[in-house]
């Protein structure tokens, strides 16, 4: 790979002793879309907080990332403040609770353009109004003047897109940015995002518990559990061949669309608690095929191929000649 | 004779009325509108559609916790009766609704065994204390909980095992219906593939009948032996499940179809234009016809009915999936696609 934009190495994250990520390695390409899947607590949404320096002040954050070869960990608020809506955009779930309510979304939109593009007044107005209407919402110009209770979720989660365009970032986070909407709604952003990203060229790391939307929108993915990356690969290759157990089991819970039906291959038990973290692998407790190796330290991530790598025992031995 | 089904509910109607802004006049607000259904003994039938569609208030109907407007809702051959009568209590011990937020259903202070018991002692079922208790540890054995955890609280459960305490109080009045109201959707996945696997299971050892209400295709199909679409208030299209997802009818089940997200899949989604409309602004005629990429001039003024199709009888209310008038051109089609979207009014 060529010089990555993001680069995350060791990234590691604790809320008073218990421990959110677990050391987090994450590499992110110039344009590229990456996914990140995983359970609620798994961490997909920690690892971008920290990394922005959005954590409330009693998380201890550890590790490094390199934006563009610059550390931005822990750096000066001025340096975070010009890379946050400025090189790096995020957007989340519930677009009603990020707007303000009070105001006019094309204000909104245009306070965006002021701080990262210096753009004021008639100019700012212009380029709001270019946004809505790149964004895909109808008659921008009089929905300037519109506040967000006026406009659908769909239609608001468009203006939070538009926002975090205003910046024109190099780097779009999108934490769950569908999971609020009706599916005929998803799909439609869904096509935006991707849209969005030909036109502009910016990397997108798409952040989601759905293996469905990710695996439409994205080309590398990275499954998360308890805080580590458990598996990592271009898309159709984990589709195809999935090799830690639980992106396995998270496969097997996805209930078909054709064929007969049988029960789902659930997998037992449920995520372990921060405070209470299994010794060794995190899932071996709920794993079928964990030995009593797993239990002795936490694997390493291992190249299963070129551009694939699982953290399991087992990755290893089936690498092994039997 | 023949038996009666189950349950079958006739013309179903509610409507609300909703005030636009302070001082605005009431509009009326139809949010389930003439729906009819049949559930037979220890079936399934899955309720699909986005929000607001009025799938949640139809599976309210039902239960008679709310009293439709229009319509009647007959439960085992018998006419609801009069809520908060002796017969109506009754009838309901016998059908029991299973709600999305498990945490919401559950009372946090009060360990989950109290309240398994609790639905028992409203019926009056199990003379004695201890019979009660033992009625509650199978129950939490059913649901692959163990009878140990009867004096847990909720906080102390995951979010899975919530759902399957609120499944065993459910459970408890042995009801012969049961509404599930998205039932997983505040679920994580490996936790939603749990629950789905325990209803199956429940059903084929319990008989009960189940009106399972989701937004969610995959997980309908996975356990429904009918499904019925739902859009503003309607029933717009209804059949097997692998009838409907494979070979859906009705324009609006198509593009729900074509929107799930579904890893490999390479065919190309259909992408409706804007949101579903407002209830109290109902376009005339179909309807979707405003959305809708295949509506002719009919489509605008004349509304649909819900019937079967000639052929092979798949029940649509579509004028053009009945072929009462030829399909538009591609042409056509690509140009409806372009118009602007509609921007939804709702406050």
């Amino acid at each position: 790979m060529s010089e990555p934009l993001v680069a995350i190495r060791g990234l590691a994250v604790d809320f008073g002793g218990a421990p959110a990520l677990r050391g987090i390695d994450l590499a992110i390409a110039p344009g590229e879309a990456l996914g990140l899947v995983g359970e609620s607590g798994c961490g997909k949404s920690v690892t971008w907080l920290a990394a922005l320096g959005l954590l409330p002040g009693r998380a201890r954050v550890s590790g490094s990332v390199r934006l563009a070869g610059e550390e931005i960990l822990g750096a000066a608020p001025a340096v975070l403040d010009r890379v946050r809506g400025g090189r790096v955009a995020m957007i989340f779930q519930d677009p009603a609770s990020s707007l303000n309510p009070v105001h006019r979304i094309g204000r909104q939109v245009a306070e965006a353009l002021g701080l990262h593009r210096g753009l004021r007044g008639v100019a700012a107005r212009a380029e709001a109004r270019r946004l809505l209407d790149q964004v895909g919402i109808p008659d921008a110009g009089r929905r300037l003047d519109a506040y967000p209770h006026e406009l659908s979720g769909g239609q608001n989660q468009r203006v939070m897109i538009a926002m975090a365009l205003a910046g024109q970032p190099e780097l779009l986070v999108a934490d769950e940015p569908t999971t609020a909407l009706d599916v005929t709604i998803q799909a439609q952003i869904l096509e935006l995002l991707g849209a969005l990203r030909r036109e502009t060229g910016m990397a997108l790391v798409l952040i989601s518990h759905d293996l469905g939307v990710v695996a439409e929108t994205c080309e590398r993915v990275a499954v998360m559990y308890a805080g580590r990356i458990v598996e990592e690969a271009r898309v159709a290759r984990l589709f195809a061949a999935p090799t830690h157990p639980y992106t396995q089991g998270l496969l097997g819970a996805l209930p078909p669309l054709d064929g007969p039906r049988r029960p789902l291959s659930a997998i037992p038990g449920s995520v372990p608690e921060p405070n209470g973290m299994p010794p060794g692998c995190a899932f071996a407790p709920r794993c079928p095929h964990a030995a009593a190796a797993c239990a002795l330290g936490v694997p390493e991530a291992v190249a299963v191929e070129p551009d694939h790598a699982a953290a399991c025992l087992r990755a290893v031995r089936e690498l092994l000649p039997a | 004779m023949r038996k009666a089904p189950l349950l079958e509910a006739m013309g179903l109607t509610r409507r609300y009325a909703m005030r636009r802004g302070f001082l605005g006049r009431p509009v009326e607000v139809r949010a389930v509108d003439g729906v009819s259904l049949t559930l037979e003994r220890g079936r399934t039938l899955g309720l699909v559609g986005e929000s607001g569609c009025g799938k949640s208030t139809t599976g309210r109907l039902v239960l008679g916790l709310e009293m439709p407007d229009a319509g009647s809702v007959a439960f085992e051959g018998q006419p609801m009766p009069a809520p908060g009568t002796p017969p109506w209590r009754a009838m309901r011990a016998r059908m029991q609704m299973v709600f999305q937020d498990p945490l919401g259903a559950l009372d946090r202070r009060m360990a989950i065994g109290a309240q398994i018991a609790e639905p028992l002692e409203i019926h009056g079922i199990g003379a004695r204390r201890a019979e009660r208790m033992e009625r509650v540890a199978a129950l939490l054995r059913d649901v692959g909980l163990r009878p140990d955890q009867a004096v847990r609280y909720p906080h102390e459960l995951s979010g899975g095992q919530r759902q399957r305490a609120v499944l065993a109080r459910a459970l408890a009045t042995d009801p012969a219906l049961l509404v599930c109201d998205e039932p997983i959707s505040a679920l994580d996945v490996s936790i939603q593939a749990q629950v789905m696997n325990l209803l199956v299971e429940l059903q084929s050892r319990l008989g009960t009948a189940i009106l399972f209400v989701s937004h969610d295709l995959r997980a309908v199909r996975q356990v429904s032996h009918r499904v019925a679409v739902m859009y503003l208030g309607r029933i717009v299209e209804e059949g097997e499940p692998d009838a409907v997802l494979h070979d859906p009818a009705h324009p609006y089940a198509q593009a729900l179809v074509s929107a799930i997200p579904h890893p490999g899949r390479g065919q190309r989604r259909i992408l409706l234009q804007g949101d579903p409309p407002n209830p109290a602004d109902r376009p005339s005629g179909c309807a979707f016809h405003p959305r809708c990429p295949v509506a002719v001039a009919i489509c605008a003024k004349e509304d649909p009915m819900l019937k079967p199709r000639p052929g092979d009888g798949r029940r649509v209310a579509c004028h053009v999936a009945q072929g009462e008038v030829p399909a538009p051109s591609v042409g056509r089609s690509a140009a409806g696609l372009n118009r602007p979207a509609q921007i939804s009014k709702a406050a």
